[in-house]
Formats: C-alpha cells, structure tokens, sequence
C-alpha cells in the first residue's frame, strides 16, 4: 500500500526539502521506518534511543490519531496520508522539587557499582542517581506502606529518608510489615526500620523522628524535606499531611488500603488538585474502618507502597508523568487497575486561589475522633468496661451480649452466649432482639460497637451499652484464654 | 532571528501572567525566510499567536500536554490556508529562567522557534527566544527583533 507521509515544515530540512514521501509499507510502524532510513537525518527527531518513537510525536493517520488505533501496529489498507504531528508539552511541570535539582556531587566507585542498573538506563543515568542521592524524602509511617517504600527508596539511593513513627511492633504487624521480624515485636518501630534500611543500604543517611505528628510539629519536620510519602492508617493524619504540604508547597504520594482494595495518587496543590479536593470532609467516625477493623490482605501493602515508590522517584529523576490529577484503584480480587481523573476544586479550602484555612488546625477535631479525655457523663451512658460486665455477670444480672463484627472474626474468638449480627446488617435485623433487655454491643476495638449502640439506642433498646475497647480488652481484662488478633 | 510585533510580545507576557503560576503556552503562525546575510540564518517573522489557554481546562490538562496534537495539526491548515506555516511555540516557565529546560530539549524539533518568557512572582519580566541544534545536542539562543509599530 502507497502511504504518502506529510513531513512537518522545520523538519523539510531533514529531507531534502520535500513536504511529502511516498513509501510503500502494510502497517504505520513500517512506513516510519521506512522513511527514517531514507532519510536518516529524520530518525533522531522522531525516535528515542530507545527507538520508540518520542512521546510528542504524534501520528494521523488519514486525519485518526493512531494512538487510539492500534498504534504503529495500525494496518494501512489503501492509499493513505500520514501526518506527522507535534503536541506541546509544558516545560517545567515534570521537573522535580526544587530542592531536589542540585545534584549531589558525584557517586562513589562503590555507589557506581550498587546502582549500576539505574546508571545503564538512559532515563535514570548518572544525572537521575545524583538527583536521587540529593533528594530528601519524608515518609509519615513505617508499616505496611512503609515497608516497602522504606526499602526501595533506600535500596534505590534516596540520599536522606525521614520516618515519622510512634508505634511498637505487634506480632499482628508481621503478616504484612516486612521491615520487622519476630525478633523486633515490642520494640520501638522506628528503631527497627532504621537498623534493617541501614542493612538494605549504608551509604545514604537515615532521620528517625520520633514523635506523634500533629499541628504543632508538622510544618517544622516537612520543610527540610523536598516531598512527602503518606503511608497513614487515619484520617487526622492524612488531613494533616496533605494540609501541611499544600501550606509548603511540597508534593504528597499518597497511598491507602483496605481490604483488597488499594488508592494511588499524587497529591500536589501547586501542580494540581490536593487530598481537600478529592475528599473535602472526612467521613463520620467509625464508618470507615481502619485495617485493625476490617483487615488487610498481607501483599496489599506491598503493591500499593511499591507503587508509591516508583512515583516518589519518577518524581525525583523528572522521568513519566507523574500521578498527578489521576487516582489509580487497584482491585487485588479482580485484579484490575483503574484510574480516575481528578480536577482541582476551585473552592477548595486549603489549594486553592483563595483558600479559607491557611494554618494547620486540630485534626482530630476535624475528623470528629473524641480527645481522650471525653467528658465522662457521656460516655458512662453508653460506655461500659470489660470488669463492670463481668461483675453485672457475677452479680446474677440479665446481660445479653451483642457481637457486631464479621463471621470470619467471630470465628477466631467470641465471647460465650453471644449474639452476633454484623454492623452493616444490624438495622434489618432488630426485630431478633429483645429491647427490654439490658445488650452489651462489642466489636474488635469499640468503633463499630460504638456506631451499633447508637443504632440500638435510636430504635428503643434503652440499656444498650458499648463494650469499651471491644473483646481485645474483654481478652486483657476478663478472659485471657481468648486469642487476640 | 525571530521577529514579532509589540502587541503580540506583549499578548504572550500577559498571557504568561494570566496562567501564573501555571504555565501558558500558545503557537507561532508566520512565514520562515532565509535571512538576507545568506550564511543560512533564518529570520522567523510571526504574524499571529494562537494561544492556547482553553485547553488547559480539558482533559487533557492532566498529562501536562498544554497543546494536544489535534490543535497544532487544525492550526496547521488554517495557517496554510493562509499561506502561513506554524513556525514554533511559546511557553512560560514560572519561577524559572527563560532558559529552556532538559525537558523543553527533549520535546523539541529542530526548525522550530521555541520563545520562552519567564514569569516571577506573577510578572513576566524576560523573554528569549531559542533554536534546536540539528543534533539535538543544545539550544541555541536566536535574538529578538520587535519593530516599532508602523505610523499608519
């Protein structure tokens, strides 16, 4: 088949002058060929090193896009025309934070030959590995998101890796967080993850930061760092990390799991929408459950962190288009990728033109998550310990216990003489209990118990009572032979 | 040599100030010449902008292409319909010099003016205009004449 190429204007020069070649070929990818070795001059403007063709260029075939053909693949079946078309890129969207820009110095023979894999790759090269070496990169957790973010940014030569952690490392940790081993329940995570990515790689430097994050510390740990990985379980902190980048002006990989279930995306109010545009509010407490409630399948975490990272240092080299505007929703049962597109909120509270919140505020607040110190005439209404069941139980009084969790948790450990109906179907199902009687409602921890009193309490169950800190605390107080999960 | 009019110079550093800090970008319509020196020079004369600002809000915004192809190759045969040509670009580079970037180097044909005016703080403040070796190799820095607008 005749396909006759329309050569664009500045590259005429490139081939002998001519506004069109006639070439032969039965597919779009063969015609270019054809016409790059002809005129030789044309390859290195329309094909990478690599020999694909370069990402602006971009191909008509008889007035179609072929990227929404099949491609180069696309036949060509009679005489067509093919035109060769630029699209224009924005010129300092994809580079990386500022900070990052100064290259550290130079690698180290031993640095040479670690990352040698990265320097043979024309898209890292000597000039990405000293991006990343002179990068500073803040990740706010270190468990499961954590784990693998902290490997491979470690692994992968990011010159300084901040970790914010305040927790110790409990044995139901270990089905997913492969930065601890049996050897390291009880310690101090922080402590752990720094001594195994010190193993993982020496050369670069380590900055443990003990603390809680809150409004009072944020923004002074975040400014030394030029961007931020969010590996949070809540949502007080996820507000707060995405409020205290968008106030400095530093991009947020963001990531979350649940279940099967995994999100993507990053956050970056100066480039494009922030976590406020996507989610403006937080939603009600208890609703969401966190994955001490609902669980995590153990390699969830480490495709979602894995993901994480491959962004964090996409954006440090400037190589890809970054996951900014996109949220990617990996589905591990089906096992599908999807994306959506997100815009900024020209109203939005914190990114935008003019924004109504320009300081950090208090997040558990926000989220609606009670102090810890609530006042204790409401919560002796509904709240009830472990001991003062049991001792209604010794005392011979008529005490009913309502289990709101899953089957599969009920499976594990239930209290004796329980009823259980799950939280999600407990509306339906009220006509199987009796509200005259006095009902112990009891989850894992308390919050979906909390939601499930509320309910009982609302329908005429007046002696509906929240057992506090759920059969984990029945489990510490009450009856030890119970396992713990 | 790139020659443009005032109130085109002037159109792109507004439209610089407008998308700050976000860039703007826009296309050069015009006729290339050979330069009258003969040492192969060429003088790029522009007669009219495109710019580009409504595709910033479509879909296309989210993959940081500010012209999609569809638009250059529309304004192509409406410039040749005219006898013109797209003879190169404009952009901004917010909070960065007019210089172009390994990005801009990547993206860039030979033959092609590519004038890049950089906006700080929200106002435009230098403008430069630059030329793809044919290598690839580097940009090279060709001047800009704006003339005196004619006494008609």
């Amino acid at each position: 088949m005749t396909v006759l190429i329309q050569i664009p204007t500045p590259l005429r020069g490139f081939a002998d002058e001519q506004a069109e070649v006639a070439v032969a070929a039965a597919t779009v990818g063969e015609a270019m060929e054809q016409l790059v070795t002809r005129y030789e001059g044309l390859r290195p403007h329309l094909f990478g090193d690599d020999g694909k063709l370069r990402t602006f260029v971009n191909l008509f075939l008889d007035d179609e896009d072929v990227r929404y053909l099949e491609r180069e693949a696309t036949p060509i079946g009679g005489d067509a025309t093919l035109a060769i078309i630029p699209s224009i890129a924005g010129g300092t969207v994809a580079e990386p934070p500022p900070a990052a820009q100064a290259p550290a110095a130079e690698l180290s023979p031993e640095e040479i030959l670690r990352y040698s894999r990265h320097l043979i790759m024309p898209e890292v090269g000597s000039e990405g590995q000293l991006k990343l070496k002179a990068a500073k990169v803040l990740m706010i957790g270190t468990g499961g998101l954590g784990s693998p973010l902290g490997m491979y940014l470690a692994a992968a030569g990011v010159g300084r890796l901040g970790l914010v952690d305040f927790d110790v490392v409990d044995e139901s940790n270990l089905h997913r967080q492969l930065l601890y081993s049996n050897a390291d329940v009880g310690r101090p995570k922080i402590d752990a993850a720094v001594e195994r990515l010190r193993e993982v790689n020496p050369h670069i430097e380590l900055t443990p930061h003990p603390v809680l994050l809150n409004s009072s510390n944020a923004l002074e740990i975040f400014e030394d760092y030029d961007l931020i990985v969010d590996g949070t379980d809540n949502f007080p902190t996820r507000y707060l990390v995405n409020d205290a980048c968008v106030l400095l002006g530093k991009p947020n990989v963001y990531g979350s799991i649940f279940r099967f279930e995994g999100q993507v995306s990053v956050f970056w109010g100066a480039k494009g929408p922030c976590y406020r545009c996507l989610f403006a509010e937080p939603p009600p407490p208890g609703l969401v459950p966190s994955c001490a409630e609902g669980g995590v399948l153990g390699v969830l975490p480490g495709i979602i962190g894995s993901l994480q990272a491959n962004e964090v240092i996409k954006l440090i080299i400037g190589q890809g288009d970054p996951l900014i505007g996109r949220l990617v929703l990996f589905d591990a049962l089906r096992m599908s990728f999807r994306e959506l597109k997100l815009r900024k909120n020209p109203d939005c509270p914190v990114c935008s033109e003019n924004p109504t919140q320009t300081e950090l505020i208090d997040y558990e607040q926000f989220c609606g998550v009670p102090a810890v110190a609530e006042e204790p005439a409401l919560n002796d209404m509904i709240d009830v310990t472990p001991t003062q069941v049991q001792s209604w139980r010794n005392d011979g009084r008529d005490v009913h216990i309502l289990d709101v969790r899953g089957p599969q948790e009920y499976a594990i450990c239930r209290i004796d003489g329980s009823t259980l109906i799950p939280v999600a179907e407990l509306e339906g199902r009220l006509g199987e209990l009796d509200p005259s009687k006095r009902w112990v409602v009891h989850c894992h921890h308390g919050p979906r118990s909390t939601r499930a009193t509320n309910i009982l309490r609302d329908n005429g169950f007046p002696q509906a009572y929240n057992l506090a800190g759920g059969i984990d605390a029945w489990a510490v107080e009450v009856d030890p032979s119970l396992p713990r999960y | 040599m790139i020659e443009l009019s005032p109130a085109d110079l002037a159109r792109i550093r507004a439209h610089g100030e407008a998308t700050y800090p976000e860039e703007c970008c826009g296309i050069l319509v015009g006729r290339t010449e050979k330069a009258a020196s003969g040492n192969g020079a060429v003088l790029a004369r522009v007669v009219r902008l495109v710019g580009a600002e409504n595709e910033r809000e479509d879909e296309n915004r989210h993959n940081r292409y500010l012209i999609p192809p569809e638009v250059i190759l529309r304004t192509e045969r409406e410039a040749r319909a005219d006898g013109l040509d797209v003879i190169g670009y404009y952009h901004s580079h917010p909070d960065h010099p007019s210089r172009p970037s390994e990005f801009d180097r990547d993206h860039a044909w030979p033959g092609y003016s590519y004038l890049i005016v950089s906006v700080r703080e929200g106002r435009a403040r230098d403008e430069r205009s630059w030329r793809l070796s044919n290598d690839r190799s580097r940009f090279d820095e060709e001047p800009i004449r704006v003339p005196e607008p004619s006494a008609t």
